[in-house]
């Protein structure tokens, strides 16, 4: 399990101003290891190497959660953390799109769906 | 995120993050959602599992999580990788009662649901039927082809089911993938119908 003992668990994600909870990370939010996270050396957390190394190429929290073996909820306090810590970078679909529509109610994002299902 | 990456990934950019989507596959146990992923999706499908406590729990609470961990409920996940911008993701969720707390997460961005049926079961997807119904989220109804379940069984289904005339019903058969192709085609043409209408 992915709480070692003495890890900070923070309610809420600030980042330059921005906050949001933890739990408004999407489950499809793409993860992505930041250079900065490529370049750190070994993390002494087991599970925050694994999502540094996993991450390489983007990976969403709900893959993350999967392959690193821990329930969606504990995945999305650890990429918070390393997001926080700029170790990742997080690609949230609906942060994305605020202002706008959502990218599921845009039409042209739709439209490539549609194209790119047919392409298959 | 992206506005900020400029400085922590040296350089790289919002706009080459790709864009992720998904679209939920619900049903009872054993109607073929699993089965439904696994015929299109690139990865085998994936299982992740969501504590029943989470809902109730606040984050600060997680390190009273083993404790409090009694059940947990799984949904079997598959990847789509449309173009290199471009990644959908499929969620296969069981539409039972005691999984509602799940489905706020899963359905919240969603470009629709894919409600799967097994006509010897129908009642398993009324609970789905009703939650997508109540929040707006774009579905249709598909019916599994187990034992040769036929086209025009559909509409026989549609009175049962009692949703309205613009829900397209398909039958589909979980296992072929150009069958699953057709469905979720269907649906993103359905949510796109939604958008244009309005
Ligand atoms: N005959 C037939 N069997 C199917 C079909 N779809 C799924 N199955 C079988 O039904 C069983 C349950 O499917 P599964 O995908 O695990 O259901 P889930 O519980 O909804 O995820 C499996 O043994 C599948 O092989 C179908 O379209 N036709
Ligand atoms: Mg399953």
């Amino acid at each position: 399990m992915a709480t070692p003992d003495g890890r900070r668990v923070r309610p809420y994600l600030a980042t330059r101003g921005r906050t949001r909870p933890v739990q408004d990370i999407a489950i499809e939010a793409l993860v992505s290891t930041t250079s900065t996270g490529r370049s750190a050396g070994a993390d002494p957390e087991p599970e925050r190497e694994r999502i540094l190394r996993l991450c390489h190429s983007p990976r969403s929290v709900a893959e993350v959660a999967a392959i690193v073996s821990m329930p969606l909820g504990v995945a999305r306090v650890l990429v918070a953390d390393l997001e926080t810590e700029g170790l990742v970078r997080v690609a949230d679909p609906h942060a994305a799109y605020a202002g706008s529509s959502e990218p599921a109610r845009n039409l042209s994002v739709l439209e490539r769906v549609r194209d790119g299902l047919r392409r298959l | 995120m992206g506005f900020v990456d400029s400085e922590v990934s040296g350089g790289t950019h919002a706009d080459q993050d790709a864009l992720s989507v998904k679209i939920v596959v619900a049903g009872g146990f054993g109607v073929g959602k699993t089965t439904f992923v696994g015929a299109v999706s690139e990865i085998e499908p994936l299982r992740t599992e969501a504590l029943m406590t989470e809902a109730s729990t606040s984050v600060d609470d997680l390190s009273m999580l083993p404790e409090k961990r009694t059940t947990t409920v799984a949904m079997d996940f598959g990847r789509i990788t449309l173009a290199d911008d471009l990644v959908l993701y499929l969620f296969g969720t069981p539409g039972q009662n005691r999984f509602w707390f799940m489905w706020d997460d899963i359905t919240r961005g969603a470009i629709g649901a894919v409600v799967l049926v097994d006509t010897r079961r129908l009642a398993d997807c009324f609970g789905a039927i009703d939650y997508v119904e109540q929040r707006g989220i774009p579905f249709l109804v598909a019916l599994n082809a187990f034992d040769g379940v036929q086209e025009h069984d559909a509409e026989d289904v549609r009175d049962a089911l009692q949703v309205g005339p613009e829900v397209p019903f398909v039958v589909t058969d979980a296992r072929e993938r150009e069958s699953v192709k057709t469905v979720l085609v269907t649906l993103v043409e359905h949510a796109m119908s939604l958008i244009q209408q309005a």
